[in-house]
């Protein structure tokens, strides 16, 4: 599709390990993703822990640690976003909502964090952001640790809206928050792409997911399950394509609530969080 | 945060304190007898000069009558009377300890500079040529003997290429009104530069260390992913999280300096307070000897002491939790 | 496999490394016991640079500098080796006093440690080896007295960490008593930190060793300690004997390198978790 924003294709990422000594393994934990965006559009990218999706998002943006390797093509605006220009249009038409308030530098006052990469007029956008979020201005002289949770993931909003800002990355915006911030984030990615910004929502809380994604893409070990509109999401899951996301949906406790099903999912998520875990600590992020 | 500092500030006095019976019972526990240590061979001593050291000790006194009576006169400054130099300890102290100052404020600068860049400069280049040649270049120089360092150097620009005088502050028979600012950099530079070369290695390893770790971080991943330059994250977070910890290192390390100039001014015969030191050490000049003990220890406090502040009340982090 | 059998590489050059090292310093010290006294005799092959016959060359007295180096570094070994035993032995004291007795004895312990911080330690060295009256005694009680602090604070924490672990409950609650679990659960918990602690300390130990030997205290100039050899010769530099110093500090630097790449490797060996690097 040539209108696409963002489109991923057979997207691999492979890690490659030394051993002191001499042999080298690659490890995959993606092997086939594919999604695509289009302007204005909000994409949930749904999968559990340790599925890739964080991956995903780190591979558009070209931060991927240096013994990584991808494959396949990604195309920004119908052209192949290669190094050179991720690392031209990340922080301006690109941009990225990390999943944990640790994204911030500690030691640096949240104003001057939100007013990095605004050019000259920075402190009168940064004023102006910080309305749109809800902060007063004199939070913009404190430090990460002087803030809540739900201030700090505001601060993290408010550095991702930039002048010509076409695609935004949003990776797990929403872990283990209270409902009412969820709905503000909810409201608050809604408005981007009602700017008219593609929305990449990272996620596994399927459930809030789709009270704003157009489409859905269901992610499971690496690679692409399913790619459906929001609306198939409905009842017993029969417009669903796979087996697999049908029983995602109906794990879900509003739906059949499958308790065994749901068990099932718990002990492959914990392999797959030690699994990515292992992964972090030896792909140190070197660069 | 003043509280925090009051806390730590009376830790120190404790061990000043601490530190002076520590001294005075290492003299007393000694075989030696303090006016015998006082006047060791020296047999010109006047009875008069033994009478006065008497009184400075009070030896006919309890041990602890003899401490406070001790303890008292150096609080009234009174350090006693040097054997070798014939004059008060305290005034020699003053005049060699600006010597040293300027002998070890220089290296402190330059070895802290020089430090933190290559610091920097390995953990960026991680695991590359340039990082190995500095992670070996700091690990050799921690099992440098500083004055062999000094030796080489002596040997190097001294002896063969002649651009440096072998010794001495100042040049030999030239009164000390006619020496010119000059005189002084060119005796000075080659000792300065030997305190500066050992103490780079420190800060460097660390500040490697620590860089690594800031680089590794998320909000590192999240700067490149704003779309900041390597420079700009550098300027941005890389400076902002690491130069604080550099600093209060190199604070901790005035102990360490202290104990190099000693062996730096020894090789140049440089007249700081160090070489005082081992002249009084080996020729048995007791109260010279306890003066500057005491003097160094609480330059090298007060360099812990500024460490130990800039790391837990400096840090923004830290205003919460003290 | 393949993991457990790379890591099983890397554990082999390790200890390649280390044993090259301890083979190098091994070799010094039987050097130390087999070159004779003869080449220190003084004559007149005077002031002789390096050659075949003489590796360093010669000095001032017509003496072999090789085997003045070798003998002086036998010496700093042994006295390095002797005072870091007792630093050791101190430091354990020390941190299981500050682990086990208490809040009190553990507020003093490191109010101590601060103290002789606190001091620059070639001062507190050159008090010690004075007031001891100078001598092999005064340098080895001087340098043990200021090594121990670090290792010290290490054994506190390591039996901390075990006195207040599961196993060692279990077992008090079996009724075992104070010096078994010492002896069986404590002990051999915290030895490898020891050893790692003794291994890193001795390259200091004998850094201050020279360098107080350096300055004139403790040994006699008779004695052919490293320190007193480069101190000779620093009288002799300024008449272009380069050699007087080059070779007998750069062996110095290379023993003391061996020590540091021995403790550390060792030390990566006995911490797994450290060898990702």
């Amino acid at each position: 599709m040539s209108d696409a924003l963002l489109q991923v294709e057979h997207l691999s990422i492979g890690f490659s390990q030394y051993f002191k000594g001499t042999k080298k393994r690659v490890i995959h934990p993606i092997s086939d993703l594919n999604v695509e965006i289009r302007e204005g559009e909000i994409v949930a990218v749904v999968g559990s822990s340790g599925s890739g999706k964080s991956l995903l998002a780190h591979a558009v943006l070209g931060i991927l640690p240096g013994n990584a390797v991808c494959g396949g093509n990604i195309a920004y605006r119908g052209e192949p976003l290669t190094e050179e220009r991720k690392a031209r249009l990340r922080g301006r038409e690109i941009s990225f909502i990390p999943q944990s308030v640790n994204y911030l530098d500690p030691l640096m006052r949240v104003g001057k964090q939100v007013r990095i990469g605004l050019g000259a007029d920075a402190p009168s956008v940064q004023q102006a952001l910080f309305q749109r979020y809800g902060l007063k201005a004199s939070d913009g002289r404190l430090f990460p640790y002087e803030l809540s949770g739900g201030m700090l993931r505001r601060v993290l909003f408010a550095t991702s809206v930039r002048e010509g800002v076409r695609l935004v990355i949003a990776d797990e915006p929403t872990p283990g928050i209270h409902p009412e911030a969820l709905a503000e984030i909810l409201k608050q990615l809604k408005q981007l792409a009602s700017e008219g910004a593609g929305v990449m929502l990272i996620t596994h809380d399927l459930m809030s997911a789709l009270e704003i994604a157009d489409r859905v893409a269901v992610i499971e070990e690496g690679r692409t399950v399913e790619i459906s509109e929001a609306a198939a999401f409905e009842g017993a899951g029969r417009q669903l394509r796979t087996e697999f996301t049908r029983r995602l949906w109906r794990a879900l406790p509003d739906n059949d609530f499958d308790l065994e099903l749901q068990g099932k999912e718990e002990v492959r998520i914990a392999a797959d969080r030690r699994k990515s875990g292992l992964l972090l600590s030896k792909g140190a992020l070197d660069f | 945060m003043a509280k925090s500092i009051a806390i730590r500030l009376v830790r120190v006095a404790t061990l000043l304190i601490g530190l002076s019976i520590l001294t005075f019972s290492l003299i007393h526990l000694s075989p030696m007898d303090p006016v015998n240590a006082y006047i060791g061979g020296d047999t010109s001593a006047s009875p008069e000069q033994i009478e006065k050291f008497k009184q400075y000790w009070g030896v006919d006194k309890s041990p602890v009558e003899q401490y406070l009576s001790w303890a008292g006169s150096l609080l009234q400054g009174n350090f006693g009377t040097s054997l070798l130099y014939r004059s008060p300890v305290l005034d020699i102290i003053q005049s060699r300890f600006l010597t040293s100052l300027a002998l070890m404020g220089a290296a402190w600068l330059l070895s802290g500079g020089i430090g933190y860049s290559l610091g920097v400069i390995a953990a960026v280049h991680r695991g590359k040529l340039i990082d190995r040649i500095i992670k070996w270049y700091s690990y050799t120089l921690v099992s440098t003997p500083i004055f062999w360092m000094g030796l080489i150097l002596l040997i190097v620009f001294a002896v063969w290429l002649k651009w440096f005088p072998v010794g001495l502050a100042v040049p030999a028979g030239v009164l000390e009104s006619e020496v010119r600012f000059i005189d002084r950099v060119h005796h000075f530079a080659l000792p300065a530069l030997t305190l500066s070369i050992l103490g780079v290695a420190n800060v460097a390893m660390h500040t490697r260390e620590k860089m690594i770790d800031i680089l590794n971080s998320e909000y590192i991943v999240f700067a490149k992913a704003r779309g900041e330059s390597k420079w700009q994250i550098f300027k941005n977070h890389g400076f902002r999280n690491s130069i604080l910890p550099a600093i209060s290192l190199q604070f901790a390390y005035f102990g360490e300096l202290f104990g190099g100039s000693m062996l730096a001014e020894q090789v140049f015969a440089y007249p700081g307070l160090g070489s005082t030191l081992t002249t009084a050490g080996l020729k048995g000049d007791l109260p010279l000897m306890v003066g500057i003990i005491l003097v160094s220890s609480l330059f090298v406090f007060a360099g812990n002491l500024i460490a130990d502040i800039l790391n837990k009340v400096v840090d923004p982090r830290m205003k919460g939790a003290v | 496999m393949l993991s457990v059998q790379e890591g099983w590489n890397v554990r082999k050059t390790m200890l390649l490394l280390a044993a090259s090292s301890a083979a190098f310093l091994l070799l010094l010290l039987f050097l130390g016991f087999w070159l004779s006294n003869d080449n220190l005799r003084l004559s007149v092959a005077r002031n002789l640079p390096p050659s075949w016959e003489h590796p360093f060359g010669t000095d001032w007295l017509g003496r072999d500098m090789f085997t003045r180096t070798i003998k002086g570094l036998r010496l700093s070994l042994s006295v390095g080796a002797l005072a870091s035993v007792i630093s050791v032995v101190v430091a354990i004291v020390m941190g299981t006093c500050a682990a086990v007795f208490g809040k009190a004895a553990d507020a003093v312990i490191s109010w101590i440690i601060d103290l002789f911080i606190g001091m620059p330690h070639l001062v507190f060295m050159i008090l010690i080896c004075f007031i001891a009256g100078g001598g092999i005694y005064g340098i080895v009680l001087g340098i043990s007295l200021t090594h121990w602090t670090a290792l010290a604070r290490v054994v506190r924490s390591e039996v901390l960490q075990v006195k207040n672990a599961e196993y060692i409950q279990i077992s008090r609650s079996c009724g075992k008593s104070a010096w078994y679990i010492a002896r069986r659960h404590i002990w051999p918990a915290i030895f490898p930190q020891i050893l790692i602690g003794f291994l890193l300390m001795f390259p200091h130990v004998i850094l201050h060793e020279a360098a107080l030997t350096f300055l004139g205290f403790g040994l006699s100039p008779q004695t052919p300690a490293i320190g007193i050899i480069l101190s000779e010769a620093m009288s002799h530099i300024s008449t272009g004997k380069w050699w007087l110093v080059v070779f007998p500090g750069l062996l110095l630097v290379v023993v003391i390198k061996s020590f540091d790449s021995i403790g550390e490797r060792i030390r990566i060996l006995l911490e797994p978790a450290s060898s990702h690097e």
